[in-house]
């Protein structure tokens, strides 16, 4: 499933959540419910600045939420991806994680840069066997 | 004491000790806070005014703006 598909899924059946961004390993957005490229760009940058600060405080994070009262920030990871979004004021935390869990394991990663093919060893002559 | 007068005693001190129950867990939610979830499942809650929450709750504030 692509990113797009994903959060509008989310985004479905989650009416908490507002803005969902999608962050690949390289730190870029990868998929966003935003029109404006640079709102979600800006959301990005907020979650990997909150993972950094979170990440001085305790080093092992798998996820976070920072409740205001104006709403609330999730940021989830998994291995080197993060979602983050943000909801209305006190949202169902842990439908939220879960929902933002999912979300992010059905987008399909991106295919590892082509490796060249590994040689296979030759055979051994069956002539070899016969012999022994 | 009638019986009567113990019983009404007796909920209106109970009623007001839920009600009171209710206010406080009602505004402690209203309370700005961040929950940080480690890979080992514990969870670690720091409310607004402690130097944790000082750190991410603006950058939240930012992104909630």
């Amino acid at each position: 499933m692509d990113a797009t598909q994903a959060i509008g899924d989310l985004t479905e059946i989650s009416p908490q959540v507002r803005h969902v961004v999608v962050i690949g390993p390289d730190g870029a957005p990868a998929g966003s419910n935003m029109r404006d490229d640079a709102a979600a760009a800006r959301l990005a940058d907020g979650a990997k600045r909150l993972v950094e600060a979170a990440g001085a405080l305790r080093p092992d994070v798998a996820q976070l939420e920072a409740a205001t009262l104006a709403g609330s920030v999730f940021v989830v990871r998994d291995g080197e991806r993060l979602i983050a979004a943000t909801t209305t004021p006190e949202p169902t935390v842990g439908l939220v994680f879960y929902d933002l869990k999912t979300c992010l394991r059905s987008i399909e990663e991106p295919p590892p840069a082509a490796k060249p093919a590994r040689r296979r060893p030759p055979a051994k002559k069956q002539a070899d066997d016969a012999a022994s | 004491m009638p019986p009567r007068k113990l019983v009404t005693g007796f909920l209106l001190a109970a009623g007001s000790l839920a009600g009171s129950v209710l206010v406080r867990r009602r505004a402690a939610r209203k309370r700005e806070r961040v929950d940080l979830y480690a890979e080992d499942g514990s969870m670690h809650s720091f409310g607004e005014g402690t130097p944790e929450a000082d750190r991410l709750l603006p950058i939240a504030h930012e992104l909630l703006s």
